[in-house]
């Protein structure tokens, strides 16, 4: 069901790593994420349509609670393989907010073009119901943590009983993997929360998986294109080296 | 100088064109038939590549720029339209992102060129101090370029670094406020740093300008850091140069596409994709990788004038560079001493910029403060000296007859370069 490529192209880029390398930044002494393995990895990867759309349901049921998906638009969801029609069913079955003919705020059924719909119409009543703490938009989350995806997930597996004797603040959940280990999010995700439309068990471990790779998607919706441009752009440019080199050589042959 | 120019051009027009505004004679003579010297090695394509990193940085941003929206209520969401609205806007922005780091990476090794084969010396000091000037421009619009999409690290890294002013005495506080446009980082902020980051780039351009002009006056420095002799040191720019510069560029535009496809935002910092929030200041604020050397030295200082004035220090010491070296020589090759001290002085800079990445506490305090003191005695100390005291190698007597030949391949008698250039 997971395609994984691991590709060989991540080479291509280690002279550019090393460059960047002085920049190994803060949080590596923070605890380490464990790894999961993602279709969108390495050079070659594409979306799990699969998993992507099934994420888009835990996203619908759970998340958009309290989450909001502001730059992201229902007409994104083409690009994890719904069905132009499919999206336009689940744009309409949102109220999106409108005018009426008077000027007076009323709601109107959602089209591809809307972007997602908020839970909160603002920041202020989000924190008024949310006992203070403002549930961060989700559309560049996984752009916006160190760890990317790698962090999204374990943080929304990463709920344990506190280590003995640590005194969890009121209001809060122990995670290990949040920086201040003390999260306001109640868990999240729970066995059989969602039903998967395709059979899939939805483990509390497979919504994660699910929704992190739907996240992804929404953080970075250019990236299939991206890395298919970069693959034929590095290709013709190695072409193109090899040639402007041999032209080098030809010219400068006669140079002692 | 009055009279028609004699243009050597056969198509009627050009010649036409040429008579009048000679910018064709003077294109050939400059680009194509300049004489350069026939040793350069692959480190002398990093001009060039820096003349790339700018042309498509101007392009990009140009294009970026119509899409962009100066104001504190709309910036962020502007580039997320960039990202996903715009046909290939995500290709603009990211190319322009990891350009910023591209232009750097070649005028970092361009600069290690000149100190490492002292192309700063006599008489090429005015090239060189024309090249810290565009460094410091290059800084100042790299940072105001950060700003601009409005995230956390935008805004508190401008907070930081306009408070920087407020070290200066009595009047620190008011210059702050002048440079912000007001109290705290805000929408005046933002605006005159976007009008600022469209503006400088044109002037580097000029400063530019004046590089090559002076470079064209003095030529080019070369490996053995001898002058050109005769004829027969050098070749025409083109096409000898013009070739060996394009695999650089080809070499280099497959790095820059590789981070723009596959890693785009491996060089960024996640919190820049969290909107500017006054009220939340980010548990760490860093500059790009490129600007952490120099955060490191004023982080090495306890006292803050001290630290900005050590900062700042780092840069203008280049601008006197020419005078602090003592030494005759210019290449390192011949310069058995300079040679293992200029390496230190890479490693405590990569030193300083690891250092700039962490908080500073531990090891990294001590590190700073060791590399710190490097950088600054390189300058002060052991360049005057170690001109006094070095006994260069015997240099050879030019660069087509080496006398002794450091990278092997002796002189070749027969040899003459396939069109010897008259000197200019």
């Amino acid at each position: 069901m997971m395609r994984r490529i691991t590709g060989k192209g991540w080479g291509l880029i280690a002279a550019a790593a090393l460059v960047a390398a002085p920049i190994a930044t803060f949080g590596a002494d923070e605890i380490t994420l464990p790894h999961e393995k993602w279709s969108f990895n390495g050079p070659f990867g594409t979306f799990d349509r699969a998993a992507a759309q099934r994420g888009f349901a835990v996203y619908n049921q759970v998340c958009a609670t309290c989450h909001s998906l502001r730059s992201a638009y229902f007409r994104d969801l083409e690009g994890i393989g719904f069905s132009p029609e499919q999206v336009k069913a689940i744009a309409a079955s949102k109220q999106v907010p409108a005018l009426d003919d008077s000027g007076q705020p009323t709601t109107r059924p959602g089209l591809p073009s809307d972007h997602f719909v908020s839970p909160f119409p603002n920041d202020d009543a989000a924190k008024a119901a949310m006992n203070g703490a403002i549930p961060p938009d989700q559309s560049l989350l996984v752009n916006a943590r160190a760890g990317g995806p790698d962090y999204i997930y374990a943080l929304l597996t990463g709920y344990t009983d506190p280590p003995q004797g640590a005194a969890v603040p009121e209001g809060t959940y122990y995670n290990k993997y949040f920086p201040s280990q003390f999260i306001k999010m109640p868990p999240p995700l729970s066995d059989d929360l969602v039903q998967y439309a395709d059979g899939t068990k939805a483990t509390v471990a497979q919504e994660a998986h699910d929704v992190t790779t739907f996240l992804t998607y929404i953080a970075s919706p250019e990236m299939e294109q991206r890395k298919r441009m970069g693959v034929k752009v590095i290709l013709f440019l190695i072409m193109m080296t090899g040639l402007v080199y041999a032209m080098k050589r030809k010219i400068w042959s006669a140079v002692h | 100088m009055a009279g028609l120019h004699k243009s050597e051009f056969q198509n009627p027009l050009l010649n036409w064109i040429d008579t009048r505004l000679p910018i064709l004679s003077m294109m050939t003579k400059e680009y194509v038939v300049f004489p350069t010297p026939k040793n350069f090695n692959y480190f002398w394509n990093f001009g060039a590549l820096a003349t790339v990193s700018l042309a498509l940085m101007m392009v990009t941003g140009i294009f970026l720029a119509m899409h962009y929206v100066p104001n504190s209520a709309l910036a962020f969401d502007s580039v997320q339209s960039i990202m996903r609205d715009v046909n290939y806007g995500w290709l603009l922005r990211y190319a322009h992102a990891v350009g910023a780091s591209m232009f750097f990476i070649a005028v970092y090794i361009h600069m290690f060129r000149g100190l490492y084969y002292g192309s700063y010396k006599k008489p090429r000091e005015l090239l060189w101090i024309l090249g810290v000037v565009i460094l410091l421009l290059m800084m100042a619009t790299a940072f105001m370029g950060y700003v601009l999409p409005w995230g956390q690290m935008s805004y508190w890294g401008a907070t930081v670094i306009t408070n920087l002013f407020s070290a200066i005495p009595l009047i620190g506080n008011d210059i702050v406020v002048w440079l912000r446009g007001g109290f705290a980082i805000d929408n005046a902020t933002l605006n005159r740093f976007f009008s600022l980051h469209y503006l400088l780039p044109f002037v580097i351009l000029g400063v530019v300008f004046l590089h090559v002009v002076a470079l064209h006056v003095t030529g080019s420095n070369n490996p053995l850091g001898i002058d050109v002799k005769s004829p027969q040191d050098t070749l025409p720019f083109h096409p000898y140069y013009t070739v060996k510069d394009s695999v650089g560029v080809c070499v280099f535009l497959i790095v820059w596409a590789a981070i723009v496809c596959f890693a785009p935002n491996m060089l960024g910092d996640p919190s820049n994709s969290i909107p500017a929030n006054p009220l939340q200041t980010p548990s760490e604020i860093v500059p790009e990788w490129y600007l952490l050397p120099f955060y490191a030295i004023l982080r090495s200082v306890p006292n803050k004038l001290g630290g900005v004035v050590l900062m700042f220090g780092a840069i203008l010491v280049l601008f006197v560079l020419p005078w602090l070296d003592t030494s005759p020589v210019r290449s390192a090759r011949f310069r058995p001493l300079y040679r293992p001290f200029v390496i230190v002085l890479v490693l405590a800079v990569v030193v300083l910029g690891m250092v700039g990445g962490h908080r500073p506490e531990g090891i990294w305090v001590v590190l700073g403060r060791v590399a710190t003191t490097y950088y600054f005695f390189h300058f002060l100390v052991l360049l005057p000296v170690l001109g006094k005291l070095e006994r260069p190698l015997p240099l050879p007597n030019s660069i087509s007859r080496p006398v002794i030949s450091p990278r092997g391949g002796g002189p070749l008698p027969g040899a003459t370069p396939a069109k010897p250039m008259e000197k200019a």
